[in-house]
Formats: structure tokens, C-alpha cells, sequence
């Protein structure tokens, strides 16, 4: 087991390390930075800026300059607020973890119990129902629905705001748009892992004792069933964040994802950095967590 | 790597390669299901749209007309029959626009599949094949890749090479190959222990044979099936990047930006964001449709 927890260790550097490079690469895969950050200027500014940015230099020592400066959580100042980069980019973080939380909350209600009773009634009229859902939710682009629940319930009902983040009704709208995203993607899961349990001898061995079937599914099922269903809710949670992000935009939410969204129409490119950094961070973060627990959760690895 | 395989346990990890009967077999099953023959039916109807858009277009998609603007669509009152879905905030036809529409999503859709299978299923042939290091290495850029929000970082890659329908495929492409590596390892690994691999090794076939001539042929059922329905993402995803601001920057209209302009008239013209939006939607949904079928018809454990 401590091996194993090492090895994990190691893998999560080593990807923290490309995770940068990718970040760096952001600002240079054009070639020249700074017909980026000013398209219009003249070739004197430019060369100025060349110069105070240290872009001169061989692309290793840059990189070198731009882990060292990461490490100390210096993405540089935002060209447009004029203040440093990551400060303004954590200030938008828990907008944004807020709507990710609550919609994940939204979907786990909804996707475990449908979920369950789809495995458990496999082929029935529910099952294709729900699987028609899970099909259409999938196919629906999010920033679409965000829209149509806005021209519903704002515009037609005027029972919700249009935009905005102030008060508890504006959470509805963004929180059920990208529910509607993700809640097909927990469905789906909880149902295929649920299947793949809920035949198996030690399940069909409980029945045949007389356990209620509530104590059955919720019980031996849904613990066994839990491993894969941690694992992928992990491996989604960038997809996530991608929908968060776009939500935002539809609602002008005040989050971080509107914040790298219009960074990146102003070609401001220290928020860019710092937010996909950021959010990278997340995720691998994240990941590293679901790995650990699945270690934890695994009886096979923990005897060892 | 033993948390990846989770997530496409459920894609054909089969023996067999699709070739006479067991093809025709395959088809069959997939025409017997209502669903996927009414989304084959839909996606046949939406690549003619594309192919055929100057023909089938009732107007020109960029012709404006101040005096028709806003035109609701036809059954509404103050519709009108030769602007069937109506007409958007400059008196543009928005039934021709989706219909052009559809040439730009239908071809970032598959090329940017045709990047990823390239780089992916390569990168898994040799992950498998070759174990240890490469393994390694490949396998950790894998992790890397799913570590980033996929649609943030082709945002940040776009607006930094510039829009253009090139970069758009380019940047979908290189952000969806690691599903390919995935899965197309998985596969090799299970397979290269089994004897038709050792006999064709014990007669003496090179890596490169035994790669492309063996192991390959082996993989196609999954790689059709994981092609087909990362189409309907990368359509989805050039759309939201199109919302977003990012686009093509191509002559022709595309479905995110039409949707992207009508967020601005919801309150005056509903019809201007909802139909490019039924368009996605009925796109994907008949490609998510044939593809899954296509999975149960090729997977040789689902009866």
C-alpha cells in the first residue's frame, strides 16, 4: 500500500510539472508573445515589452523563470485590471465551486435513485425512459438549455432573473443548466455500475437469505457499486468545470469562468495562465483525492 | 492505470475484427432498432443538408433585409412562408443559415476525430506494445490531458493561434486522442498474450507486422465505435467554442454563433437562438443514437 501511495505521489508531480508546461506553452505556441498581447503597437513598444518581459531569452530559461514564478503563485499582473493575475483569479473561485457543488448536489439526487431503480428494473418502460433522457441530456449543448430555461422561466414566466448572481433566485437557472449537463453523465454511471453488481452471487446470496431488497440494493449493492462510480465522478469533474464555465457566460455569473472568457477576448494572457492553472490544479487535485480514496475503499490493495 | 479502464469498460473490448458476415450481421442488428434507423435517417438528412446547401438553402444565408427583420417563424403571427423559422436581427433567413451551418460543424466534427484517432490510436499501439518506458511516458501524458478542462484549454490554444477552422480542428483534435490511447492499449495488452499474436511472432513477423497487420485489425470495432461518438462531441464542443467567441472564422455561418447572437434577443425573438440549438441537439442525438447501436452490434459479449 505505501508504494503505491508513493508511486501516486510521484505521478501527481510529474503531472503537476507538465500541467505548467502546457500553461507556459499557452503564451508561446503562436510564436511571438507579444504581437499577442498588442497586436496594434508599434515595433518599438514591442521590442520594449521583449524586453522588460524577458522574452529574449532561450524558451527553457523562460520556463525555468515560469515554474519558479508559479511556485511562488506569480502569474504576472492582468493586463486589463491592472493587479496581479492569481489573486483576482482565487477571488472568482468560490462563485464558481459554488454552482459546481450545487449542481452536483442537484444531480446525485436525481441520478442515484433513477439510476438505481433503472439497473434494478433493467428493460423496463422506466429503464428506456431514463435512457432516452440520459440520450437527449448528452446531446443537448449546455449554453442551448441555459437559454431555453432562461426564454421559459424569465422571459415567458417571469418567475426567475434572467442574469445574475445576487440573490438565491438567480442561483436556480445556472444551478438546474448545468445540472441538466451533468446529471445524464452520473446517471449513466450509476446505472452501468449497478448492473455490473447487481447479479453477482454474493447479491443473488442475500436475497435467497431473506434480506429485504431496500437493505439488498442500498446496502450490498450500492456499496460495491460505489468504486467505479467515485472513480469516473472523478475522471468528470473537468467536464465539469467546462460546463461551469460555460454557464457562467449564459448567466453572467461572476465567476472564474466568465473571468477567463472575457480574459481571453481582451488577450489577457497573465488571467488566462493563472485560471487554466488553476482550474488544472482542481482537477488534478481532485483525481490525486479520488485515487487515494480508491485505494482506502479497496479491500484488495488495503490488506496488502 | 488501473483507474482509467473504468471508464471504458463499456466500450467493445472484442477478439474479433468486422469483416463478411459478422459485418452484415452488425448491420442488420443496427436496422432493427427504431432509434438508431430514425437517427441514421436524420444524419443522412443533415449531411445532404451540408453537402447539398446551395441547392437545398430557400435564400441566400448571407442576404441581409432590414425591412424583414425579425420575422417570426412561419406558423407564428406575421410569419412568412419564404422564411420558414424566420429571419434573425439583420433580416437574415435563419433556415438557410443553420442549413450552411451544418458544412462547419459536420466538418470540424470529423476531422477533428480523424487528429485524434491518428494521434491516439498510435500512441496506444505503441503504449501497449512496447510496455515499460513508452508506456510510462504515454500513459502520463494521458493523465496530463484529462487533468485539463478540455474546453478551457482549446479556448486558451484558439485565441492564441487565432481563429481559423484549421486551428479549431487542430486544437479539438489534439485535446480528445487519450480515450484512443486508452482504450486501443487496453486492448493490445489483453491481446498480445494470445496465440494467434505468438504464432505470428514464432514465424518470425517484425514489430511493425505484427503491430499494423495483427494487433490493428483487432482494435477497429472500438476505434468505430469511440469515432462515431466523438463526432457528436467535437460538435458540441465547436459550438460551445463558437458561443464563446472563439470561432471558425469562416465565411459561413456556424450553430454556436447564431445561438451566440440570439442570446442577446430572447426577450424580442425567441426563434433566433432555439432552432440552431434543435439543430445540435437532433444532430448529435442521431449520432449518439447510431452510435450506440453500433456498440451493441459490434460488441461480441451483448447477445
Amino acid at each position: 500500500m505505501l508504494t503505491l501511495l508513493v508511486r501516486r505521489v510521484i505521478r501527481l508531480v510529474v503531472v503537476l510539472a507538465v500541467v505548467s508546461l502546457v500553461t507556459f506553452a499557452i503564451l508561446h505556441v503562436s510564436g511571438d508573445p507579444v504581437s499577442l498581447m498588442m497586436p496594434e503597437a508599434p515595433e518599438s513598444d514591442r521590442a520594449a515589452l521583449r524586453l522588460a518581459m524577458g522574452f529574449n531569452e532561450p524558451l527553457p530559461a523562460q520556463f525555468v523563470r515560469f515554474l519558479a514564478n508559479t511556485a511562488r503563485g506569480d502569474f504576472g499582473n492582468s493586463f486589463f485590471h491592472r493587479a496581479p493575475a492569481l489573486p483576482l483569479v482565487l477571488e472568482r473561485m468560490p462563485t464558481t465551486l459554488l454552482l459546481t457543488v450545487l449542481a452536483l448536489g442537484l444531480s446525485l439526487a436525481i441520478a442515484l435513485p433513477v439510476g438505481i431503480l433503472s439497473a434494478v428494473r433493467r428493460n423496463s418502460l422506466f429503464d428506456h425512459g431514463a435512457t432516452f433522457v440520459v440520450f437527449l441530456g448528452t446531446s443537448m449543448p449546455v449554453f442551448w438549455t441555459g437559454i431555453m430555461l432562461i426564454i421559459l422561466f424569465a422571459v415567458q414566466l417571469r418567475l426567475l432573473p434572467v442574469s445574475g448572481w445576487e440573490s438565491w433566485q438567480a442561483l436556480v437557472l445556472p444551478t438546474a443548466t448545468l445540472a441538466t449537463f451533468s446529471t445524464p453523465l452520473l446517471l449513466r454511471i450509476v446505472r452501468s455500475s449497478m448492473l455490473e453488481v447487481i447479479n453477482l452471487d454474493y447479491v443473488r446470496t442475500a436475497r435467497a437469505k431473506g434480506v429485504s431488497e431496500r437493505i439488498v440494493i442500498w446496502h450490498h449493492a450500492l456499496i460495491n457499486a460505489a468504486l467505479p462510480l467515485v472513480t469516473v465522478a472523478g475522471l468528470q469533474f473537468g467536464i465539469l468545470l467546462g460546463g461551469a464555465i460555460v454557464t457562467e457566460t449564459v448567466f453572467a455569473v461572476p465567476g472564474l469562468g466568465r473571468l477567463i472568457v472575457s480574459a481571453i477576448r481582451q488577450l489577457d494572457f497573465p488571467i488566462v495562465q493563472a485560471g487554466v492553472f488553476v482550474l488544472a490544479l482542481i482537477v488534478v487535485l481532485v483525481n490525486f483525492a479520488v485515487d487515494l480514496l480508491y485505494i482506502y475503499l479497496n479491500p484488495q490493495i488495503r490488506v496488502r | 492505470m488501473s483507474i482509467g479502464t473504468y471508464a471504458t469498460s463499456s466500450v467493445a473490448v472484442g477478439g474479433d475484427s468486422v469483416r463478411g458476415a459478422e459485418g452484415s450481421r452488425a448491420w442488420r442488428k443496427l436496422a432493427r432498432n427504431p432509434a438508431a434507423l430514425a437517427g441514421a435517417l436524420i444524419l443522412l438528412a443533415v449531411i445532404g443538408a451540408a453537402v447539398f446547401a446551395p441547392w437545398v438553402a430557400p435564400q441566400d444565408p448571407a442576404r441581409q433585409s432590414l425591412i424583414r427583420r425579425f420575422t417570426p417563424p412561419v406558423w407564428a403571427h406575421g410569419g412568412n412562408i419564404a422564411y420558414p423559422l424566420g429571419t434573425d436581427q439583420v433580416g437574415r433567413d435563419i433556415l438557410s443559415r443553420i442549413i450552411y451551418g451544418a458544412r462547419v460543424s459536420l466538418l470540424v466534427g470529423i476531422s477533428a476525430v480523424l487528429v485524434s484517432l491518428t494521434v491516439g490510436v498510435t500512441l496506444g499501439l505503441l503504449s501497449g506494445f512496447f510496455r515499460g518506458r513508452v508506456d510510462t511516458v504515454i500513459m502520463t501524458v494521458v493523465d496530463v490531458t484529462l487533468s485539463f478542462p478540455q474546453l478551457l484549454l482549446a479556448l486558451a490554444f484558439v485565441a492564441a493561434l487565432g481563429p481559423s477552422l484549421l486551428t479549431i480542428i487542430v486544437v479539438l483534435g489534439l485535446t480528445g486522442w487519450e480515450r484512443y490511447a486508452r482504450v486501443v492499449r487496453a486492448e493490445v495488452l489483453a491481446l498480445r498474450e494470445k496465440d494467434f499474436v505468438e504464432a505470428a511472432r514464432a514465424i518470425g513477423a517484425s514489430p511493425t507486422r505484427l503491430l499494423l497487420g495483427h494487433l490493428l485489425p483487432n482494435t477497429f470495432s472500438s476505434i468505430i465505435v469511440m469515432s462515431t461518438l466523438q463526432v457528436a462531441q467535437a460538435i458540441l464542443q465547436e459550438a460551445a467554442l463558437s458561443f464563446l467567441g472563439v470561432g471558425t472564422g469562416s465565411a459561413y455561418p456556424t450553430w454556436g454563433q447564431m445561438i451566440s447572437l440570439g442570446r442577446d434577443f430572447v426577450s424580442v425573438a425567441w426563434w433566433l437562438a432555439t432552432f440552431p440549438g434543435l439543430a445540435i441537439l437532433l444532430t448529435v442525438l442521431a449520432i449518439n443514437l447510431v452510435g450506440d447501436r453500433l456498440r451493441d452490434a459490434l460488441d461480441p459479449r451483448v447477445g
